[in-house]
């Protein structure tokens, strides 16, 4: 089965739901949403916590309520959305040949969708412990915070997979997540062993901070991690369940299949300031870019898009523009990483804490501005840079290098 | 025919057996399958609960010519006919291979010096159509080499196979055609008799007239058993990194170093499920369960990557294991008939089981014969067509039609690999269920990608409680 919309999004999460809403309700014409999951909304309907805003009334929204409202919303607006849809790849030859149009897998049966503009939006996930490169034996009981979260809803699972003590692998606020719910599934949790220094609120738990985990020990089910802290001790956390958290990869499958090239640093499609990557047609919003930010983030970038989708339609085949902004020093990523003519926001992200940060941004050697930060950056949190930080930057120049130090 | 998992074994002429298989790796079931062709009742018994739990779960997948074999051993015969059986074999059954032909590659002078007399090794093992091919040919058909590379010899016919496919077609056929298959039983003595040999497991016992041992790494152990101590086996363990399908791209060939005073060296080789495969390391361990991998292992086969195919660790890296080959301090097999016990030994199948299983599995039924089993007439096996995990052949997800007619095809559970929920439940209704997710992993590619079970953990351990419950 063929057919043809007028803009296609992948992923249903926030930052594709809020690029529909945002589109359908500018008379972008036909704007279907496809979403791999039997219910739209994307990671936060997971996360049964507080901390995503709040609702008109000024109540606070859990994750599940939160996706419900940008459900609603995209809805409301006149776009379709299509869950238990699984876009497997490009159809033809791929964006590169100048057709847009994915192949998709559903109940109905395989179909190909064909588009004017396709917004990538399918966010992204933690590394499991293979990817982590993590040696010793490969038993059950590993898993990362995503695989724990999705169980959660699932009582009679959770209680056999939490297990009864647990390790948690990480530092980033996820921990503290995961922490959360193996308590709740009844499990103990032994220690939060971190690379770097702990993130705050993690309770009672001991941290392991400046640790890694060396060895996973057991067979059939873990009994285990051998751990060396930077000093040189080590040993071994006697446990059944491992969580690995944190540590994004984004869900980059599409994008590089469908010859878009990616940001060195954050592994995302590179994109400029319209979120616009180099294929024509083809954008990218959310989590995809550089992995977890906060959802009104992943929702902002998916309201930004719409500008440029809509550019797009009316006839206008400008690709990205702009010259590339590269990551420097401590610093992990930066997106976008193309800088247009038009002034937009950073994000960055450091790669290690600093306590004392000094960001500088320069153009062909040529300092920009430089500046001490008031506060501390921690690799788990992004700073966004105003446009005014790179005002003075050449549109016709050379590469813009953004670099954090103390 | 039957499958058992727990519960007492069967007891009186239930329980007693022509021929008694231990062990269910590759080699195990390729003799229980070739055995089910003739009027005999059979057994394949396995300590673990699955079959292919050993040594056969856990290797590099690659369908050898035997090209490099030692001229004239039994292995080089075995592998260059296992070959040719199971390439046919594997077309008939649905077990995924691509034959992607192998490339020596040669680094330095003495590498490329070497090449003319591999290729000569290869005539004399039957191999005829290898071939030197000049660092431009080796460039354009490997783009992504690292620098430095000379060139190499081609070896058309090396392939890359299922592993966990192959091992379980032989399984499933021997099966269906009447083979009893106990599970989670091992073999913990034999009291030998006349005419029968009594098995004594944790679930019961089991008396056989003719008893095989494929007991892989413990093939020595179980020598024992019946008294004999012709050889040991060392484990030689393999550590292996498998890289994103996103890699696939980079290489076309299996790559293949050439072998040299400083050992054997890793391999780079495209798997048949699209991901990229690097290794194995060569440790000599005393620890016959010593699968886990180190922190030093894993290094040093990236330093060695790094080398051959420098783009290849950008990429993530979805599974690292190992797995211990079954190395007995002689070039070849060690398999042996041993008339008067009424007893065949088919051990020390080192690192070309899979490739030799069937040719093996006839050699064996000729060691059994030697013992004075007289198997009878032939008769065909059940036929068996194995649900395709190859990503260079028609998977469910994509097939209008299986859509159609059962929308279970439709619905992706593991979206990484893409398998369906129709494809779960299959596994689950087959001949030989999966234990868990470990089993269903291995049958349906689900939990294998990238992602490794973040995305689809929780819903398969809801179907694993559906399904699983009615497993044998
Ligand atoms: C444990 C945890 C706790 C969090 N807590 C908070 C919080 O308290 N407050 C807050 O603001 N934010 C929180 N976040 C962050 C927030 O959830 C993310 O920022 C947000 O979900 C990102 O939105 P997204 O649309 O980019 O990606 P996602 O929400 O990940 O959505 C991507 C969607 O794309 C779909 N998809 C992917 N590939 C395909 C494909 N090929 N075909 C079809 N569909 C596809 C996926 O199924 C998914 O539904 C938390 C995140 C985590 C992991
Ligand atoms: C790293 C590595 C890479 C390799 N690469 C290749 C390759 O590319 N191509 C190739 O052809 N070959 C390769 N091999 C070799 C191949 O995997 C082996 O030759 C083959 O799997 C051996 O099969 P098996 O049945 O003899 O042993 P196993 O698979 O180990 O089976 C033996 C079985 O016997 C059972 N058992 C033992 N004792 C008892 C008992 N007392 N009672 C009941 N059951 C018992 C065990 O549980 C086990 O399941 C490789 C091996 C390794 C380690």
């Amino acid at each position: 089965m063929n057919r043809q919309v007028d803009v296609l999004v992948v992923g249903a999460g926030p930052a594709g739901l809020a690029a529909a809403a945002r589109l359908a309700a500018a008379g972008a014409g036909r704007v279907e949403v496809l979403e791999r999951e039997s219910t739209a909304g994307g990671v936060p309907r997971h996360c049964a916590h507080p901390g995503f805003g709040a609702d008109a009334r000024g109540r606070p929204l859990d994750g599940p309520a939160y996706a419900r409202g940008a459900v609603r919303a995209a809805l409301r607006a006149g776009a379709t959305i299509r869950t238990r849809a699984s876009v497997t790849g490009w159809a033809g030859g791929g964006p590169a040949t100048g057709r847009l149009a994915v192949a998709v897998t559903a109940p109905g049966g395989p179909e190909v969708v064909a588009a004017r503009a396709v917004i990538l939006a399918t966010g992204a996930r933690e590394r499991p412990r293979s990817a982590r490169l993590v040696p010793g034996t490969r038993p059950a009981g590993v898993m990362t915070t995503g695989e724990l979260r999705r169980t959660a809803v699932l009582p009679a699972r959770l209680r056999d997979l939490a297990g009864r003590r647990a390790v948690v692998v990480g530092g980033a606020p996820v921990a503290r997540y995961a922490v959360r719910a193996l308590r709740a599934a009844g499990a103990e949790v032994a220690a939060v062993v971190t690379e770097g220094p702990p993130a705050r609120g993690i309770g009672d738990v001991p941290v392991l901070s400046g640790t890694v985990v060396t060895e996973l020990l057991g067979r059939g089910r873990l009994t285990g991690v051998a751990v060396r802290a930077r000093d040189g001790r080590a040993g071994t956390l006697r446990c059944d369940t491992a969580v690995f958290t944190g540590d994004w990869i984004p869900e980059h499958e599409l994008a590089r299949r469908g010859g878009v090239p990616l940001a060195p640093g954050s592994r995302g499609p590179l994109v400029d300031g319209r979120f616009r990557t180099a294929v024509p047609g083809v954008f990218a919003v959310g989590d995809l870019l550089r992995g977890v930010e906060p959802a009104r983030v992943a929702a902002a970038e998916g309201r930004s898009v719409a500008a440029a989708v809509l550019d797009r339609l009316a006839g206008a085949c400008g690709g990205p523009d702009g010259v590339p902004v590269e990551a420097a020093g401590a610093l992990r990523w930066v997106v976008p990483g193309l800088l247009g003519a038009e002034p937009v926001p950073l994000l960055v992200r450091v790669g290690r804490p600093l306590d004392r940060p000094v960001l500088s941004v320069s153009q062909a050697g040529v300092p920009l501005r430089r500046e001490r930060l008031p506060a501390r950056l921690v690799p788990w949190r992004s700073v966004r840079l105003g446009p005014h930080w790179t005002g003075g930057a050449d549109p016709a120049g050379g590469p813009v290098v953004v670099a954090a130090g103390e | 025919m039957s499958v058992t998992r727990t519960g007492p074994l069967p007891a009186g002429p239930a329980a007693e057996y022509d021929v008694v298989v231990v062990g269910a790796g590759v080699v195990g079931c390729a003799v229980a399958r070739a055995l089910a062709r003739h009027p005999l009742r059979v057994a394949l018994v396995e300590a673990a609960n699955d079959v292919g739990e050993g040594t056969s779960k856990a290797n590099t997948a690659i369908l050898h010519t035997g090209f490099d074999a030692a001229p004239g051993t039994l292995e080089a015969r075995l592998v260059r006919e296992g070959h040719r059986m199971l390439t046919a074999y594997a077309r008939e059954s649905g077990i995924p291979v691509e034959p992607l032909g192998a490339l020596l590659v040669a680094w330095d002078d003495d590498q490329r010096a070497a090449l003319p007399g591999l290729a000569e090794k290869a005539a004399r093992n039957g191999h005829h159509r290898t071939r030197v091919i000049g660092g431009d040919e080796l460039r354009r058909r490997e783009p992504h080499l690292g620098p430095g590379a000379l060139a190499a010899l081609d070896v058309p016919g090396e392939s890359v196979i299922c592993p966990w496919t192959t091992t379980l077609a032989y399984a499933t056929q021997a099966v269906r055609s009447g083979v009893d298959l106990h599970l989670n039983c091992r073999v913990d003595g034999v009291v030998p008799g006349e005419p029968w040999h009594r098995l004594v497991t944790p679930r019961g016992a089991l008396r056989a007239r003719y008893l095989v041992n494929a007991c892989g790494l413990h093939a020595d152990a179980f020598d024992a058993l019946l008294g004999r101590h012709d050889f040991t086996v060392t484990p030689r363990r393999g550590q292996l990194l498998v890289f994103d399908s996103l890699a696939r791209d980079l290489v076309r060939h299996i790559l293949l170093p050439v072998p040299g005073r400083l050992g054997k060296g890793v391999l780079i080789t495209p798997t048949v499920f699209g991901n990229v495969m690097l290794g194995p390391t060569a440790e000599d361990l005393g620890d016959k369960a010593a699968t886990g991998t180190t922190a030093e292992g894993l290094a040093g086969l990236r330093a060695q990557g790094a080398r051959v195919l420098p783009a290849l660790l950008d990429e993530e890296v979805t599974a690292v294991y190992a797995g211990l080959r079954a190395a007995t301090g002689q070039e070849d097999y060690r398999c042996a008939a041993h008339p008067r016990q009424r007893y065949v030994t088919a051990g020390g199948i080192r690192s070309t089981g899979l490739s030799s299983s069937l040719a093996l599995a006839e050699h064996v039924l000729g060691l059994l014969a030697d013992c004075g089993l007289d198997p009878g007439p032939e008769r065909a096996l059940a036929p068996v067509r194995m649900p395709n995990l190859g990503a260079a052949f028609p998977r469910p997800y994509r097939d209008a039609g299986l859509v159609a007619r059962d929308p279970e095809y439709g619905t992706i559970v593991c979206h990484c690999e893409r398998v369906t929920r129709g494809e779960i439940r299959d596994a689950f209704a087959s001949a030989i269920p999966p234990a868990g997710l470990d089993g269903l992993r291995r049958r349906t590619r689900a939990r294998a990608g990238r992602c490794q079970g973040n995305h689809c953990g929780a819903e398969l351990r809801v179907l694993l409680a559906r399904y699983g419950t009615g497993a044998p």
